[in-house]
């Protein structure tokens, strides 16, 4: 049997592999993806697809600022079913300590050329009338917004397809050799690069990554249009994400276009099961109660988890794995997955193609993490 | 806010014949028994309206039974959670709801299942158990023209208890064949009660055209239901009508089940012979076993709750009569087995999720029933599936599940009162 | 003779007798539809029972609510999405 051979093999079809694949066909290379599964079935599926510029550090804000531009540039050539929605964030603050980050945070987004806008209270419940009185104000964020990432992914893969892409469907990737992918059942692909797209699979694949699953739940409420206009996250949603410790919850409430809301967020470690944890669940919604009370009274028809696949430096790998030098990651993303996936997949590219990238790789590389000594 | 959370030694989940008979069982040998329903009255959907509908004298007794001080019934209240082993979260008109349970005994009983077909979301196209809740609930059809259509027993009681209530019953269309109809006559005139309901039926029922082998293919009209276009054979033809009345059968209420990790086995919950689940502790009666009608859920009911009060020995006595019953159950299904022609009705613009308005050629370019969910929403709305996945399953063959709380929509506060399932917050 | 019973069926008082659900009070009150689907389409109950959700309406203010499930009170306000 003639065996096939590609440029570029994708493992995973999940929003970045799918990116990877879409950005790789683009340049000619000959593409195929590897997807155990469903396309956009993992963590893909699972999150909230929110498209968020992320302050915690410059590395992070570099990647999401990028790959927030990257989206824009995509939105007008998006079907309809993934939903691409600018509708902004609110980062919302409960007192004048908040208020005091906030004033920073807008500082930092407008000195790197990102509009921000501050909210004080009265401004903040005009925007977002069922938020309770007296909170201090907020930062309006008008560039995020919100997307339906299966979808996305799958015109992502379908778009590669048009070019001439192939994916393997389901098949599952057993091994990644110098110049091929072992499969599950014994067949290889040949491609002269390996891309690690497999989210919380990932360290099956590639040993040494240490990519860890961080648990979340998700609440979808009925159809309430226009009773959030805005994706809203408390400030305290950067202690939740950034926390060691093992559970955390925090604000955030997004609105979907069909007019459901989206209420998270939770993170937990060490927790493999994918059921609802009721007690999770519960300080959930009790947060989200806290900033929207009028949140209670809402229909919810499903819940759900994922996993997230989380760093321990909460950046994402991306880049050539140092021990296997045709091999790059892109992987570990944890809640930025979908935000990220753009960029990650052109920083993939031009580390292909030997051109220099839009912004710098090296906080991304996956070296970093064979040096450090963990915390 | 709602009082204390309640403790029981049974709680049964489903107050209709399965449930009722489980309740009086359990309470009869003396055990604590509640038993929670999500309708104002007991009697499910086969005994709706309590004693003023029921009919049957059978109900009557058992709801008069049912009366006995060990059992405390809370109606209105919907099981939407198993939040921490061994207790249940209800919604109701009065908050939220806490049950502590040493045992449980599922009855949760059946739902129509719906096929699709072009214009079969037209307004006043409704189940045949569909549109005789309503009529229970107070809907006047009197000389409304009903064209009662679909499968199984259910459709001549329904057609029956229309006509009774006014309704001008313009056909009874079965898609079973002739040959099938007789078969499973024959199988259960050894069941006297059967017969005698048989002919009662009949005579309810006369001068109504009845046609085996003939099934509903469109529904026409402008704003609601105005005509359906039957087949039978060859031959196509259109019935006007007010109401179309149609359901293929019943498919069972396994979600609650399946949420306390109850083990399924082709779509129903497996039992041993005392109707005890995979999961210890918890028992499962009547139509989420399997199909079987009234008899057999009393005495799938009777069985669970004389075992869930440790009375194992009355329990047994039972299981010959269960056994007979059980035969008529496997005879309903295969009478009532659907045609493969059925699965040719929906074209791709038909839509077969309601609640998101997903057609059939959306769904099916998909290979499976999680890619299509993920990718157009199918099965995601209000129902959770409870509607497009019996249909999809005919169609597509693909298995369709997945069962996480809530199981029925609640107000997103509800979820909080998780805290309250603690021994301490209960009082028996 | 059963009780009867005032309740608001989309703004208008209508009477209905004692135990009818709101659903079937609003069916016989002048309510074309129940309620639009989320592409526009004009939709009626289905099951009758409470699981197929096509028969939401807003009951005292309150949306979302499954109408063949609940039973009228004196005075309910009972609106459809006409």
């Amino acid at each position: 049997m003639k065996t096939p051979s590609y440029d570029v093999l994708v493992i995973g079809a999940g929003i970045v592999g799918a990116a990877c694949a879409d950005a790789c066909s683009a340049e000619g290379l000959r593409v195929c993806v590897v997807e155990a599964e469903i396309i956009g079935g993992g963590a893909t599926a699972a999150g909230m697809g929110h498209l968020v510029v992320m302050d915690d550090s410059e590395a992070q804000f570099a990647l999401t600022r990028y790959s927030r531009q990257l989206w824009h540039r995509l939105a007008p050539e998006l079907p309809d079913d993934v939903e691409f929605e600018r509708c902004g964030t609110i980062w919302v603050a409960a007192d004048d300590e908040e208020m005091a980050a906030v004033r920073r945070k807008k500082e930092f987004y407008e000195s790197r050329g990102a509009a921000a806008e501050i909210l004080d209270s009265k401004s903040l419940r005009e925007a977002e009338p069922n938020l309770r009185e007296g909170l201090a104000g907020g930062l309006l964020v008008r560039d995020d917004a919100v997307i339906y990432a299966p979808c996305a992914a799958r015109f992502l893969i379908e778009r590669a397809q048009s070019r001439g892409a192939d994916i393997y469907l389901p098949r599952i990737a057993a091994e990644i050799k110098p110049g091929s992918v072992r499969l599950n059942d014994g067949s290889l692909i040949y491609s002269r690069w390996v891309i690690n797209a497999a989210g919380t699979w990932s360290p099956a694949l590639t040993p040494g990554i240490e990519v860890r699953k961080r648990k979340g739940h998700l609440l979808i409420t009925d159809r309430y249009p226009r009773f959030v206009r805005h994706q809203l996250v408390e400030l305290g949603y950067l202690k939740s994400a950034h926390s060691f410790t093992k559970e955390s919850v925090a604000f955030n409430v997004q609105p979907r276009r069909t007019g459901q809301l989206l209420i998270g967020s939770s993170r937990q470690f060490d927790c493999d099961t994918k059921e609802i944890d009721s007690a999770m669940l519960s300080r959930m919604l009790a947060r989200a109660e806290e900033f929207m009370p009028r949140l209670g009274g809402l229909s919810a028809i499903r819940s759900w988890t994922g996993f997230r696949p989380a760093t321990p430096d909460k950046l994402p790998l991306i880049g050539p794995w140092p021990r296997q030098e045709n091999l790059l990651l892109a992987t570990g993303h944890e809640g930025l997955g979908i935000t990220t996936s753009l960029a990650t997949a052109r920083l993939l590219v031009d580390h292909i193609l030997g051109r220099p990238s839009e912004i710098p790789a090296e906080p991304y590389a996956a070296a970093r993490i064979l040096e450090k000594v963990h915390a | 806010m709602s009082d204390m959370g309640r403790s029981f030694e049974v709680l049964v989940v489903g107050a209709g014949p399965a449930g009722i008979a489980a309740a009086c069982c359990a309470a009869e040998s003396g055990a604590r028994v509640g038993l929670v329903d999500n309708n104002p009255r007991p009697g499910g959907q086969i005994w709706r309206g309590g004693e003023n509908h029921a009919g049957a004298p059978e109900a009557k007794r058992w709801l008069q039974r049912l009366e006995s001080p060990g059992v405390e019934i809370i109606s209105s209240a919907e099981v939407i959670d198993n939040p921490v082993a061994g207790f249940l979260l209800a919604q109701s008109p009065r908050g939220e709801l806490i049950f502590h349970y040493e045992k449980l005994i599922l009855c949760t009983g059946a739902r129509e299942r719906f096929l699709p077909f072009p214009g079969w979301t037209l307004p006043n196209v409704v189940g045949a158990g569909g549109l005789q809740a309503l009529v229970k609930s107070g809907l006047d059809i009197t000389g409304r023209k009903i064209v009662v259509a679909g499968t199984g027993p259910l459709l001549v009681a329904v057609a029956a208890f229309l006509r009774q209530h006014g309704g001008n019953i313009r056909m009874v269309a079965e898609q079973a064949p002739w040959s099938r109809l007789i078969r499973f006559g024959l199988a259960v005139a050894a069941h006297r009660n059967k017969i005698a309901q048989f002919f009662q039926l009949k005579r309810q029922l006369a001068g109504v055209p009845f046609r085996a082998g003939c099934w509903p293919i469109t529904a026409e009209g402008s704003g609601r239901v105005e005509s359906v276009t039957l087949r039978a054979g060859k031959k196509t033809w259109k019935e006007p009508c007010d109401f179309l009345a149609c359901g293929f059968h019943l498919v069972p209420n396994t979600e609650l089940a399946s949420l306390l990790g109850c083990e399924l086995r082709a779509g129903f919950v497996r039992v041993d012979e005392l109707q005890q689940t995979s999961t210890p502790g918890i028992f499962c009666a009547g139509e989420p076993t399997g199909i079987g009608g009234v008899e057999l859920s009393l005495l799938e009911g009777q069985i669970a709750g004389y075992a869930s009060a440790n009375h194992a020995q009355k329990a047994r006595e039972f299981f010959a009569e269960r056994d007979r019953f059980r035969r008529f159950s496997i005879a309903l299904e295969r009478a009532f087995a659907l045609r493969s022609e059925l699965a040719a009705s929906p074209a791709a613009e038909t839509i077969v999720c309601r609640c998101e308005d997903v057609t059939l050629g959306r769904i099916r370019s998909h290979s499976s029933w999680r890619a299509a969910k993920l990718h157009t929403r199918c099965g995601m709305g209000a129902c959770q599936g409870r509607i497009c996945g019996p249909a999809i399953e005919f169609l597509l063959g693909w298995k369709v599940e997945s069962v996480r709380p809530p199981i029925f929509p609640v107000p997103a506060e509800s979820l909080t009162a998780r805290d309250r399932a603690t021994p301490e917050s209960v009082s028996t | 003779m059963p009780d009867m019973i005032a309740v608001n069926v989309n703004g208008a008082k209508r009477e209905v007798a004692s135990g009818t659900s709101a659903l079937a009070a609003a069916m016989m009150n002048g309510a074309k539809f129940v309620r639009r689907s989320v592409t526009g389409e004009p939709r009626g109950p289905l099951c009758g029972m409470g699981i197929c959700f096509e028969c939401r309406m807003t009951i005292n203010g309150l949306r979302h609510c499954r109408s063949c499930q609940i039973v009228c009170e004196q005075g309910m306000d009972i609106r459809t999405d006409e």
